[in-house]
């Protein structure tokens, strides 16, 4: 299942598939680590459409609602 | 002289490396962005002197931010670069690696933070690593100094690295296939330490870890500084100065010009440190024993704050809010910054994407958020009339903090840009680091306020004395007396207001009289101008177009907000 990161769960995983945004977006998330293929978890957000904390390999990384909104992830399926 | 350029992503120990190759000390902290400016050093190598140059953190070569864009700019002036890398993020770090492999500039990598990577199940192939970058690879330890004598005899070996122009998916994959020969990650999780660092971004916890922090280091604040003035510097002044000044008095014959400007005026036959007025009584007592106490305060629990991680946290807490002002949550750092000092305030705000944010924010520092000079006046002073006229000024400044930054957000074109940053891990803060950076704070203030401080003294005695204040006094009546309800004399703290906060709070203690005047007077001190060194920053980083318009958005919302504070108090 594909969920935007804004309706992933807390301590939920998945694999980034897509990014939809311009070049610009994709270089500044690229450069952070996030991108196509990468396996991110969601630590949580925060209310009233606060920014999104999500843990990629050994970073944390805190990504704003409107951006996380365009960040799009495969579902791990629960083991 | 050869150029060397210490260049890696944020908050990879960059300035703590500096620190150690040239002995000048930086400011570093556990937040990406410490470092806004390039700062240079020298050392020797070889018995040639070589100039290393700290750069500021950026994840590319396209920069994103003024910051980034510096970092990028510089690199086309350096013979060589020390590329330092976060050995616990290889892969990421790796990124900002190919590029400037790509520029073809001589290069030596630094693996740091390699201490980190043997508790967090992370295992590096050096060897291989090596072999796969084709340039040396040294293994450090900033915090300890491991590796560095190594990262020194190492520099003349670094040799224009072996590579082509790639684009941004080739180097992604190349770093992947890297990675794989060279690292080994076994998962050994640190659990209850994960949650406890993930807590504070939640929303429930991290609200109430946010209370506790910010209650608990402003009552820190508070009990250190007014600890040091009143069981250290105030006994000190009063019972080794005072006796040695009333002996000069006596000498200089109790009055006179040259007696009220070098010991002050005396009131009922006595010196007072705040209202006497000359160059040893107030020139002394105002910076060494009301304001320094707070700096050193302000500063040791600031650099605490700064050295744990948890600031970025406080960021992602904030953000919604500081999007109401048109900032995002990042921009709570240079606010922070600025209850200790405007300056380094300013120039953080580097670290924000656009103009218009930029604008905001320095504008809102300028404005809103007084200094720990200004303060440690505020709480001297007005304090002695009641805590809750303290806690008035201090409301008032909040409330202006948001209003006009509400109002900023809705009249500029433009949108605030998200959030986007790297959470650090928590760290148990570094003492020697904490030692240091607040000494090389403190000593900034003793260097640069201290003489502006006494200069600003002399000129108000010469100034009074020919009687300039009296004509710009009628002059100003006006505004002064009619719209904010002050003494006519007060003019001249708002004058000396451009020079100094504290210098200048202390003057208004001279004239006014009143809780409310008081009040008034330190909202509108704080507000209208920035001091002479926030007023020189303000203009270079703004330009001068900016820059007028800040200033007059100071000018009309101070006299507005002293004139409601005058209506309705």
């Amino acid at each position: 299942m594909v969920k935007s990161l804004n309706d992933l769960n807390s301590e939920e995983s998945g694999v980034v598939s897509e990014i939809r945004g311009g070049q610009g977006l994709v270089n500044r998330l690229n450069a952070l680590g996030i991108r196509t293929g990468k396996k991110i978890t969601k630590i949580s957000s925060m209310l009233l459409h606060g920014p999104v904390t999500i843990r990629i390999d050994r970073a944390r990384v805190a990504i704003g609602f409107g951006m996380a909104a365009k960040i799009f992830v495969e579902v791990d399926k629960r083991t | 002289m050869m150029k060397i350029l210490l260049m890696g992503n944020p908050n990879v120990g960059k300035s703590v490396i500096f620190s150690r190759l040239t002995g000048v000390r930086v400011v570093s902290s556990n937040y990406p962005g410490t470092t806004v400016n390039y700062t240079s050093g020298f050392m020797k190598i070889d018995e040639r002197k070589v100039e290393i140059i700290d750069v500021p953190g950026t994840y590319t070569l396209e920069p994103t931010c003024e910051a980034e864009k510096i970092a990028a700019e510089m690199l086309k002036t350096g013979d060589i670069v020390i590329n330092v890398v976060d050995a616990t993020n290889l892969e990421r770090n790796l990124y900002l690696t190919l590029q400037l492999m790509e520029m073809k500039i001589p290069m030596i990598v630094a693996l740091n933070l390699w201490d980190d990577t043997r508790h967090r199940g992370i295992e590096i192939n050096l060897e291989k690593l090596r072999e796969n970058l084709g340039v040396p690879v040294i293994p450090t330890s900033g915090l300890n100094g491991e590796g560095i004598k190594e990262l020194v005899t190492h520099i003349p070996q670094a040799v224009p690295p072996p590579s082509q122009m790639r684009s941004r998916d080739e180097r992604w994959s190349l770093i992947g296939s890297i990675t794989d020969q060279v690292q080994q990650i076994s998962h050994r999780h640190h659990r209850w330490f994960e949650r406890l660092e993930d807590a504070s971004v939640k929303p429930k916890t991290g609200i109430f870890i946010a209370a506790i922090v910010l209650t608990g280091s402003f009552m820190a604040i508070r009990f250190i500084g007014e600890f040091l003035i009143n069981h250290l510097l105030d006994p000190l002044f009063h019972s080794l100065w005072l006796p040695v000044l009333m002996k000069l008095s006596t000498l200089m014959g109790k009055s006179g010009l040259a007696h009220d400007v070098v010991v002050g005026k005396l009131m009922n036959g006595e010196i007072n440190f705040v209202e006497s007025f000359g160059l040893l009584s107030s020139g002394l007592y105002v910076p060494f024993a009301m304001v320094l106490p707070y700096i050193i305060s302000f500063y040791l629990i600031l650099g605490i704050l700064e050295d744990t991680g948890y600031l970025p946290r406080l960021a992602v807490l904030l953000d919604t809010t500081m999007h109401k002002i048109g900032l995002h949550g990042f921009a709570i750092i240079p606010a922070l910054l600025g209850f200790g000092c405007s300056v380094p305030a300013v120039m953080a705000t580097r670290v924000l994407e656009s103009r218009r944010e930029r604008f905001i924010a320095a504008t809102l520092v300028c404005i809103a958020i007084p200094c720990a000079s200004a303060q440690a006046m505020i709480f001297g002073l007005v304090g002695k009339y009641g805590g809750q006229y303290v806690a008035l000024v201090y409301g008032t400044l909040l409330a202006v903090w948001i209003i006009l930054g509400v109002i900023l957000n809705h009249l500029l074109k433009g949108f605030s840009p998200e959030l986007l940053i790297e959470i650090p891990p928590y760290r148990v803060p570094p003492w020697g680091t904490i030692i240091q950076k607040l000494w090389g704070r403190t000593r900034g203030f003793l260097l640069e306020a201290v003489p502006i401080i006494l200069a600003a003294v002399l000129v108000i005695n010469i100034l009074f004395v020919l009687g300039i204040f009296d004509h710009i006094a009628s002059f100003t009546a006006p505004v002064i007396t009619g719209v904010l309800g002050l003494p006519e004399e007060s003019v001249t703290a708002v004058i000396v207001g451009l020079l100094r906060k504290d210098a200048a709070l202390g003057m208004l203690a001279l004239s006014v009289m009143t809780a409310k005047q008081m009040v008034i007077g330190s909202v509108v001190l704080t507000m209208f101008f920035p001091c002479i060194a926030t007023f020189v920053v303000l203009l270079r980083e703004l330009g001068l177009k900016d820059f007028l318009k800040s200033a007059s958005i100071m000018l009309v919302s101070s006299v507005a907000v002293g004139g409601i504070l005058n209506a309705i108090l």
